[in-house]
Protein backbone atom coordinates (compact mmCIF):
# COMPACT_ATOMS: atom_id res chain seq x y z
CA UNK A 1 0.00 0.00 0.00
CA UNK A 2 1.47 3.38 -0.87
CA UNK A 3 2.12 6.06 1.70
CA UNK A 4 -0.83 8.29 0.82
CA UNK A 5 -3.24 5.36 1.24
CA UNK A 6 -1.70 4.49 4.60
CA UNK A 7 -2.06 8.05 5.83
CA UNK A 8 -5.64 8.20 4.58
CA UNK A 9 -6.56 5.01 6.42
CA UNK A 10 -4.85 6.23 9.59
CA UNK A 11 -6.88 9.43 9.46
CA UNK A 12 -10.18 7.52 9.22
CA UNK A 13 -10.42 6.00 12.66
CA UNK A 14 -14.14 6.57 13.24
CA UNK A 15 -14.98 7.40 16.85
CA UNK A 16 -11.38 7.17 18.10
CA UNK A 17 -9.95 10.58 18.95
CA UNK A 18 -6.82 11.61 17.08
CA UNK A 19 -3.56 11.22 18.99
CA UNK A 20 -3.05 14.98 18.79
CA UNK A 21 -6.35 15.41 20.62
CA UNK A 22 -5.34 12.91 23.32
CA UNK A 23 -2.04 14.72 23.83
CA UNK A 24 -3.85 18.05 24.04
CA UNK A 25 -6.07 16.59 26.76
CA UNK A 26 -2.99 15.98 28.93
CA UNK A 27 -1.55 19.42 28.09
CA UNK A 28 1.52 18.06 26.33
CA UNK A 29 0.81 19.30 22.81
CA UNK A 30 2.89 20.05 20.84
CA UNK A 31 5.55 17.48 21.56
CA UNK A 32 8.99 19.05 21.34
CA UNK A 33 12.35 17.31 21.23
CA UNK A 34 14.66 17.55 24.24
CA UNK A 35 17.92 17.19 22.38
CA UNK A 36 19.41 14.43 20.25
CA UNK A 37 20.73 11.45 22.23
CA UNK A 38 20.29 8.90 19.46
CA UNK A 39 21.11 9.23 15.78
CA UNK A 40 19.33 6.38 14.05
CA UNK A 41 20.72 5.75 10.60
CA UNK A 42 18.70 3.71 8.14
CA UNK A 43 21.36 2.47 5.75
CA UNK A 44 18.94 1.09 3.19
CA UNK A 45 15.82 -0.94 2.60
CA UNK A 46 17.28 -4.03 0.99
CA UNK A 47 16.95 -7.15 3.14
CA UNK A 48 17.33 -10.90 2.65
CA UNK A 49 14.01 -11.40 4.49
CA UNK A 50 10.47 -10.12 3.84
CA UNK A 51 8.86 -10.28 7.28
CA UNK A 52 5.09 -9.98 7.49
CA UNK A 53 5.21 -7.23 10.12
CA UNK A 54 7.97 -5.15 8.52
CA UNK A 55 7.18 -1.42 8.67
CA UNK A 56 9.95 -0.74 6.16
CA UNK A 57 8.48 -3.03 3.53
CA UNK A 58 12.04 -4.25 3.20
CA UNK A 59 13.05 -7.20 1.07
CA UNK A 60 15.43 -8.44 -1.60
CA UNK A 61 13.61 -6.31 -4.18
CA UNK A 62 14.46 -2.97 -2.55
CA UNK A 63 17.30 -0.95 -4.02
CA UNK A 64 17.57 2.10 -1.74
CA UNK A 65 21.05 2.31 -0.18
CA UNK A 66 22.64 5.09 1.84
CA UNK A 67 25.59 6.56 -0.03
CA UNK A 68 29.09 7.22 1.23
CA UNK A 69 28.63 11.04 1.25
CA UNK A 70 25.56 10.72 3.49
CA UNK A 71 27.44 8.36 5.82
CA UNK A 72 30.37 10.79 5.84
CA UNK A 73 27.99 13.54 6.90
CA UNK A 74 26.67 11.33 9.71
CA UNK A 75 30.23 10.87 10.97
CA UNK A 76 30.91 14.59 10.76
CA UNK A 77 27.83 15.32 12.88
CA UNK A 78 28.63 12.58 15.37
CA UNK A 79 32.17 13.95 15.72
CA UNK A 80 30.85 17.46 16.33
CA UNK A 81 28.11 16.77 18.87
CA UNK A 82 27.86 14.59 21.98
CA UNK A 83 25.20 12.26 20.60
CA UNK A 84 25.50 9.24 22.86
CA UNK A 85 24.04 6.46 20.69
CA UNK A 86 24.57 5.51 17.06
CA UNK A 87 21.77 3.18 16.01
CA UNK A 88 22.23 1.56 12.60
CA UNK A 89 19.19 -0.06 11.04
CA UNK A 90 17.73 -1.09 7.67
CA UNK A 91 16.70 -3.36 5.80
CA UNK A 92 19.75 -5.42 6.53
CA UNK A 93 22.48 -2.91 7.35
CA UNK A 94 25.08 -5.47 6.28
CA UNK A 95 23.83 -5.16 2.70
CA UNK A 96 25.06 -1.57 2.53
CA UNK A 97 28.52 -1.86 0.92
CA UNK A 98 29.92 0.87 3.19
CA UNK A 99 28.85 -0.65 6.50
CA UNK A 100 32.16 -2.25 7.48
CA UNK A 101 34.03 0.99 6.87
CA UNK A 102 31.36 3.00 8.71
CA UNK A 103 31.47 0.75 11.77
CA UNK A 104 35.26 1.10 11.91
CA UNK A 105 34.99 4.89 11.85
CA UNK A 106 32.01 5.12 14.20
CA UNK A 107 33.57 2.83 16.81
CA UNK A 108 36.45 5.28 17.21
CA UNK A 109 33.99 7.87 18.51
CA UNK A 110 33.42 5.81 21.67
CA UNK A 111 29.65 5.99 21.63
CA UNK A 112 27.10 3.27 22.14
CA UNK A 113 27.12 1.66 18.70
CA UNK A 114 24.12 -0.48 17.77
CA UNK A 115 23.55 -2.53 14.62
CA UNK A 116 20.11 -4.03 14.08
CA UNK A 117 20.86 -7.31 12.33
CA UNK A 118 18.44 -10.09 11.47
CA UNK A 119 21.37 -12.52 12.04
CA UNK A 120 20.26 -14.91 9.30
CA UNK A 121 22.42 -13.06 6.78
CA UNK A 122 25.49 -13.65 8.97
CA UNK A 123 25.32 -17.38 8.21
CA UNK A 124 25.99 -16.77 4.53
CA UNK A 125 29.54 -16.84 3.22
CA UNK A 126 29.52 -13.26 1.92
CA UNK A 127 28.45 -11.77 5.24
CA UNK A 128 29.89 -14.14 7.86
CA UNK A 129 32.88 -11.82 8.46
CA UNK A 130 30.52 -9.27 10.01
CA UNK A 131 30.45 -11.36 13.19
CA UNK A 132 34.14 -10.50 13.63
CA UNK A 133 33.61 -6.90 12.53
CA UNK A 134 30.90 -6.48 15.15
CA UNK A 135 32.95 -8.10 17.92
CA UNK A 136 36.14 -6.21 17.10
CA UNK A 137 34.31 -2.89 17.21
CA UNK A 138 32.23 -3.76 20.31
CA UNK A 139 29.01 -3.32 18.36
CA UNK A 140 25.85 -3.96 20.36
CA UNK A 141 23.73 -6.27 18.20
CA UNK A 142 19.96 -5.99 18.33
CA UNK A 143 18.10 -8.77 16.61
CA UNK A 144 14.49 -9.68 16.09
CA UNK A 145 13.02 -12.89 17.48
CA UNK A 146 9.27 -12.28 17.74
CA UNK A 147 8.65 -15.38 19.83
CA UNK A 148 10.55 -18.15 21.59
CA UNK A 149 8.29 -20.62 19.85
CA UNK A 150 9.59 -21.59 16.43
CA UNK A 151 6.18 -21.89 14.75
CA UNK A 152 5.02 -18.44 15.83
CA UNK A 153 8.28 -16.75 15.03
CA UNK A 154 8.43 -18.33 11.57
CA UNK A 155 4.84 -17.33 10.81
CA UNK A 156 5.99 -13.73 11.02
CA UNK A 157 9.50 -13.90 9.59
CA UNK A 158 9.39 -16.80 7.17
CA UNK A 159 10.00 -20.55 7.40
CA UNK A 160 13.38 -21.52 8.78
CA UNK A 161 14.35 -18.11 10.17
CA UNK A 162 13.97 -19.16 13.82
CA UNK A 163 16.56 -21.92 13.46
CA UNK A 164 18.93 -19.63 11.59
CA UNK A 165 18.71 -16.99 14.30
CA UNK A 166 19.38 -19.63 16.96
CA UNK A 167 22.35 -20.96 14.98
CA UNK A 168 23.80 -17.47 14.63
CA UNK A 169 23.18 -16.78 18.32
CA UNK A 170 25.14 -19.93 19.21
CA UNK A 171 28.10 -18.73 17.14
CA UNK A 172 27.91 -15.24 18.61
CA UNK A 173 27.67 -16.71 22.14
CA UNK A 174 30.86 -18.65 21.45
CA UNK A 175 32.54 -15.33 20.61
CA UNK A 176 31.34 -13.85 23.90
CA UNK A 177 28.16 -12.13 22.76
CA UNK A 178 25.45 -12.36 25.41
CA UNK A 179 27.87 -13.85 27.93
CA UNK A 180 28.53 -12.30 31.33
CA UNK A 181 31.43 -9.84 31.61
CA UNK A 182 32.39 -10.21 27.93
CA UNK A 183 31.54 -6.61 27.09
CA UNK A 184 29.70 -7.88 24.01
CA UNK A 185 25.95 -7.35 24.09
CA UNK A 186 23.25 -8.91 22.02
CA UNK A 187 19.67 -7.90 22.66
CA UNK A 188 16.49 -9.46 21.32
CA UNK A 189 13.42 -7.64 20.05
CA UNK A 190 10.05 -9.19 20.80
CA UNK A 191 6.96 -8.01 19.01
CA UNK A 192 3.55 -9.66 19.04
CA UNK A 193 2.80 -12.17 16.31
CA UNK A 194 -0.68 -10.85 15.71
CA UNK A 195 -3.08 -8.05 16.56
CA UNK A 196 -2.36 -7.51 20.24
CA UNK A 197 0.00 -5.49 22.41
CA UNK A 198 3.13 -6.85 24.05
CA UNK A 199 2.86 -7.78 27.73
CA UNK A 200 5.19 -6.92 30.57
CA UNK A 201 8.75 -6.64 29.27
CA UNK A 202 10.17 -7.97 32.55
CA UNK A 203 7.90 -11.04 32.46
CA UNK A 204 8.63 -11.74 28.81
CA UNK A 205 12.37 -11.25 29.26
CA UNK A 206 12.34 -13.79 32.08
CA UNK A 207 10.44 -16.27 29.90
CA UNK A 208 12.71 -15.72 26.89
CA UNK A 209 15.81 -16.33 29.01
CA UNK A 210 14.31 -19.51 30.47
CA UNK A 211 13.12 -20.92 27.18
CA UNK A 212 16.10 -19.98 25.03
CA UNK A 213 18.64 -21.19 27.58
CA UNK A 214 16.89 -24.46 28.41
CA UNK A 215 15.43 -25.35 25.02
CA UNK A 216 18.02 -23.86 22.65
CA UNK A 217 21.13 -23.36 24.77
CA UNK A 218 21.56 -19.73 23.74
CA UNK A 219 22.08 -16.57 25.75
CA UNK A 220 21.31 -12.90 25.27
CA UNK A 221 21.38 -9.71 27.30
CA UNK A 222 18.15 -7.73 27.24
CA UNK A 223 14.73 -8.16 25.68
CA UNK A 224 13.14 -5.14 24.05
CA UNK A 225 9.35 -5.32 23.66
CA UNK A 226 8.06 -3.40 20.67
CA UNK A 227 4.46 -2.70 19.85
CA UNK A 228 3.65 -3.26 16.20
CA UNK A 229 3.02 0.14 14.65
CA UNK A 230 0.04 0.12 12.27
CA UNK A 231 1.91 1.00 9.09
CA UNK A 232 3.55 -0.88 6.22
CA UNK A 233 2.99 -4.62 5.93
CA UNK A 234 1.55 -4.78 9.43
CA UNK A 235 -1.17 -2.34 8.40
CA UNK A 236 -1.91 -4.57 5.39
CA UNK A 237 -2.23 -7.51 7.79
CA UNK A 238 -4.54 -5.63 10.17
CA UNK A 239 -6.87 -4.69 7.34
CA UNK A 240 -6.83 -8.09 5.62
CA UNK A 241 -7.53 -9.91 8.91
CA UNK A 242 -10.33 -7.51 9.93
CA UNK A 243 -8.40 -6.36 13.00
CA UNK A 244 -7.68 -2.73 12.09
CA UNK A 245 -10.53 -1.05 14.00
CA UNK A 246 -10.11 -3.20 17.10
CA UNK A 247 -6.34 -2.74 17.13
CA UNK A 248 -6.61 1.04 16.87
CA UNK A 249 -9.24 1.01 19.62
CA UNK A 250 -6.98 -1.04 21.84
CA UNK A 251 -4.07 1.32 21.23
CA UNK A 252 -6.28 4.29 22.09
CA UNK A 253 -7.74 2.66 25.20
CA UNK A 254 -4.21 1.81 26.35
CA UNK A 255 -3.00 5.42 25.91
CA UNK A 256 -0.46 6.06 28.65
CA UNK A 257 0.50 9.68 29.50
CA UNK A 258 3.73 8.46 31.14
CA UNK A 259 4.74 6.88 27.85
CA UNK A 260 4.21 10.23 26.13
CA UNK A 261 6.78 11.76 28.48
CA UNK A 262 9.33 9.13 27.43
CA UNK A 263 8.48 8.71 23.76
CA UNK A 264 11.64 8.11 21.74
CA UNK A 265 11.15 10.89 19.20
CA UNK A 266 11.91 13.40 21.96
CA UNK A 267 15.54 12.28 21.98
CA UNK A 268 16.01 10.58 18.58
CA UNK A 269 16.76 11.82 15.11
CA UNK A 270 16.31 9.39 12.24
CA UNK A 271 18.21 9.66 8.94
CA UNK A 272 16.91 7.96 5.83
CA UNK A 273 18.98 6.36 3.08
CA UNK A 274 18.94 9.61 1.04
CA UNK A 275 19.79 11.81 4.02
CA UNK A 276 16.21 12.91 4.72
CA UNK A 277 15.58 13.55 8.40
CA UNK A 278 12.68 12.21 10.43
CA UNK A 279 11.54 12.07 14.03
CA UNK A 280 11.66 8.25 13.94
CA UNK A 281 12.02 5.29 11.60
CA UNK A 282 8.21 4.91 11.42
CA UNK A 283 7.69 8.48 10.23
CA UNK A 284 10.46 7.75 7.75
CA UNK A 285 8.38 5.00 6.15
CA UNK A 286 5.42 7.38 5.87
CA UNK A 287 7.58 10.10 4.27
CA UNK A 288 6.82 12.38 7.22
CA UNK A 289 10.05 14.36 7.39
CA UNK A 290 10.88 16.66 10.30
CA UNK A 291 8.91 19.85 10.01
CA UNK A 292 8.19 23.13 11.74
CA UNK A 293 11.32 24.86 10.45
CA UNK A 294 13.84 22.07 11.03
CA UNK A 295 16.10 21.16 8.08
CA UNK A 296 14.74 18.20 6.16
CA UNK A 297 18.05 16.74 5.01
CA UNK A 298 21.17 15.79 6.93
CA UNK A 299 23.29 17.78 4.47
CA UNK A 300 21.72 20.89 6.00
CA UNK A 301 22.07 19.66 9.58
CA UNK A 302 21.53 22.42 12.13
CA UNK A 303 21.60 21.28 15.75
CA UNK A 304 20.01 24.49 17.02
CA UNK A 305 16.99 23.98 14.79
CA UNK A 306 16.74 20.25 15.39
CA UNK A 307 17.37 19.78 19.10
CA UNK A 308 14.08 21.33 20.25
CA UNK A 309 12.08 20.84 17.07
CA UNK A 310 8.36 20.17 17.22
CA UNK A 311 7.78 16.49 16.54
CA UNK A 312 5.55 15.40 13.67
CA UNK A 313 2.83 13.08 14.99
CA UNK A 314 0.04 11.10 13.42
CA UNK A 315 -2.31 8.38 14.56
CA UNK A 316 0.23 5.56 14.01
CA UNK A 317 2.14 7.15 16.92
CA UNK A 318 -0.49 5.67 19.27
CA UNK A 319 1.68 2.54 19.05
CA UNK A 320 4.56 4.20 20.91
CA UNK A 321 2.42 5.57 23.76
CA UNK A 322 0.12 2.62 24.45
CA UNK A 323 0.49 0.31 27.43
CA UNK A 324 4.02 0.27 28.77
CA UNK A 325 5.16 2.45 25.85
CA UNK A 326 7.27 1.24 22.97
CA UNK A 327 10.51 2.38 21.40
CA UNK A 328 13.47 0.95 19.51
CA UNK A 329 14.96 0.42 23.00
CA UNK A 330 11.87 -1.45 24.21
CA UNK A 331 9.26 -0.43 26.78
CA UNK A 332 9.47 3.17 27.95
CA UNK A 333 7.75 2.83 31.33
CA UNK A 334 8.11 0.31 34.12
CA UNK A 335 4.53 -0.89 33.56
CA UNK A 336 2.16 -2.05 36.24
CA UNK B 1 -28.02 -6.54 18.68
CA UNK B 2 -26.60 -8.83 21.31
CA UNK B 3 -26.55 -8.20 25.05
CA UNK B 4 -22.83 -8.91 24.85
CA UNK B 5 -20.94 -6.62 22.47
CA UNK B 6 -17.13 -6.71 22.18
CA UNK B 7 -16.92 -2.94 22.43
CA UNK B 8 -18.59 -3.11 25.86
CA UNK B 9 -15.33 -4.46 27.24
CA UNK B 10 -13.95 -0.95 27.00
CA UNK B 11 -16.72 0.17 29.38
CA UNK B 12 -15.35 -1.95 32.23
CA UNK B 13 -13.38 0.93 33.81
CA UNK B 14 -16.69 2.85 34.02
CA UNK B 15 -18.29 0.48 36.52
CA UNK B 16 -17.35 3.11 39.10
CA UNK B 17 -20.21 5.23 37.74
CA UNK B 18 -22.79 5.82 40.50
CA UNK B 19 -20.71 3.77 42.91
CA UNK B 20 -17.35 5.48 42.86
CA UNK B 21 -16.10 4.53 46.31
CA UNK B 22 -16.94 0.85 45.99
CA UNK B 23 -15.79 0.74 42.35
CA UNK B 24 -12.42 2.27 43.18
CA UNK B 25 -11.94 -0.17 46.03
CA UNK B 26 -12.77 -3.02 43.67
CA UNK B 27 -10.16 -1.88 41.13
CA UNK B 28 -7.55 -1.47 43.85
CA UNK B 29 -8.26 -5.02 45.00
CA UNK B 30 -8.44 -6.34 41.43
CA UNK B 31 -5.06 -4.84 40.58
CA UNK B 32 -3.46 -6.26 43.71
CA UNK B 33 -4.99 -9.70 43.23
CA UNK B 34 -4.13 -10.10 39.55
CA UNK B 35 -0.65 -8.51 39.54
CA UNK B 36 2.56 -10.46 40.03
CA UNK B 37 3.12 -11.66 43.59
CA UNK B 38 4.39 -15.04 44.72
CA UNK B 39 2.63 -16.26 41.59
CA UNK B 40 3.79 -14.74 38.32
CA UNK B 41 1.61 -12.59 36.08
CA UNK B 42 1.59 -15.49 33.60
CA UNK B 43 0.31 -17.96 36.17
CA UNK B 44 -2.37 -15.57 37.38
CA UNK B 45 -3.46 -14.81 33.84
CA UNK B 46 -3.96 -18.51 33.14
CA UNK B 47 -5.98 -18.85 36.35
CA UNK B 48 -8.06 -15.84 35.34
CA UNK B 49 -8.62 -17.24 31.85
CA UNK B 50 -9.70 -20.57 33.30
CA UNK B 51 -12.17 -18.93 35.67
CA UNK B 52 -13.45 -16.78 32.79
CA UNK B 53 -14.19 -19.78 30.59
CA UNK B 54 -15.79 -21.81 33.35
CA UNK B 55 -17.99 -18.84 34.28
CA UNK B 56 -18.88 -18.12 30.63
CA UNK B 57 -17.86 -14.45 30.78
CA UNK B 58 -17.23 -13.31 27.19
CA UNK B 59 -15.59 -10.06 28.33
CA UNK B 60 -13.11 -11.86 30.56
CA UNK B 61 -12.41 -14.54 27.94
CA UNK B 62 -11.62 -11.80 25.40
CA UNK B 63 -9.48 -9.80 27.84
CA UNK B 64 -7.53 -12.73 29.27
CA UNK B 65 -6.97 -14.59 26.00
CA UNK B 66 -5.42 -11.40 24.69
CA UNK B 67 -3.45 -10.88 27.88
CA UNK B 68 -2.15 -14.45 27.77
CA UNK B 69 -1.03 -13.91 24.16
CA UNK B 70 0.68 -10.67 25.21
CA UNK B 71 2.58 -12.53 27.89
CA UNK B 72 3.81 -15.13 25.41
CA UNK B 73 1.56 -17.91 26.67
CA UNK B 74 1.09 -20.41 23.88
CA UNK B 75 -2.22 -21.66 22.45
CA UNK B 76 -1.38 -25.11 23.81
CA UNK B 77 -0.85 -23.75 27.33
CA UNK B 78 -4.16 -21.88 27.22
CA UNK B 79 -6.01 -24.97 26.01
CA UNK B 80 -4.33 -27.05 28.70
CA UNK B 81 -5.57 -24.57 31.30
CA UNK B 82 -9.05 -24.68 29.75
CA UNK B 83 -9.08 -28.47 30.10
CA UNK B 84 -8.08 -28.15 33.74
CA UNK B 85 -11.09 -25.86 34.16
CA UNK B 86 -13.31 -28.23 32.23
CA UNK B 87 -12.15 -31.18 34.32
CA UNK B 88 -12.78 -29.20 37.50
CA UNK B 89 -16.27 -28.31 36.32
CA UNK B 90 -16.96 -31.95 35.48
CA UNK B 91 -15.54 -32.98 38.83
CA UNK B 92 -17.61 -30.41 40.67
CA UNK B 93 -20.72 -31.67 38.86
CA UNK B 94 -19.99 -35.32 39.49
CA UNK B 95 -19.00 -34.73 43.11
CA UNK B 96 -22.52 -33.45 43.66
CA UNK B 97 -23.88 -36.81 42.54
CA UNK B 98 -23.02 -37.81 46.08
CA UNK B 99 -26.13 -35.87 47.07
CA UNK B 100 -28.19 -37.76 44.47
CA UNK B 101 -26.89 -41.07 45.66
CA UNK B 102 -27.31 -40.18 49.32
CA UNK B 103 -30.93 -39.13 48.82
CA UNK B 104 -31.74 -42.18 46.68
CA UNK B 105 -30.23 -44.49 49.26
CA UNK B 106 -32.10 -42.80 52.07
CA UNK B 107 -35.49 -42.75 50.39
CA UNK B 108 -35.63 -45.94 48.36
CA UNK B 109 -36.84 -49.12 49.96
Amino acid sequence: MDVSDQLRILSQINDIPSLAQKIREINMFPLCAKGIDILQINTGRCCNLSCRHCHVDAGPHRTEVMSRPVLDKCLEILSSFPISTIDITGGSPEMNPHLEWFIGEASQLNRRLIVRSNLTLLLTESYRHFMDVFAKNKVEIVTSLPDYLEAKSDRQRGAGTFHKVIEALRELNSMGYGMKNSGLCIDIVHNPVGAYLPGSQAALEHEYHERLEVEQGVHFNQLFCLTNIPIGRYLDYLIASGNFDDYLSELCQSFNPDAVKNVMCLTTLSAGWDGSLYDCDFNQMLDLTVNHGAPKNIMNFDMDKLKNREVVINNHCYGCVAGCGSSCQGATTAGD
Amino acid sequence: MSYYEPKDLADFPNITEWAKKEGNKFFEYYGAATGAGKLTEREKSLIALTVAITQNCPYCIDAYTTKCMSLGISSEEMMEAAHTGAAMMAGVTLAHTTQIRKIIKKKEM
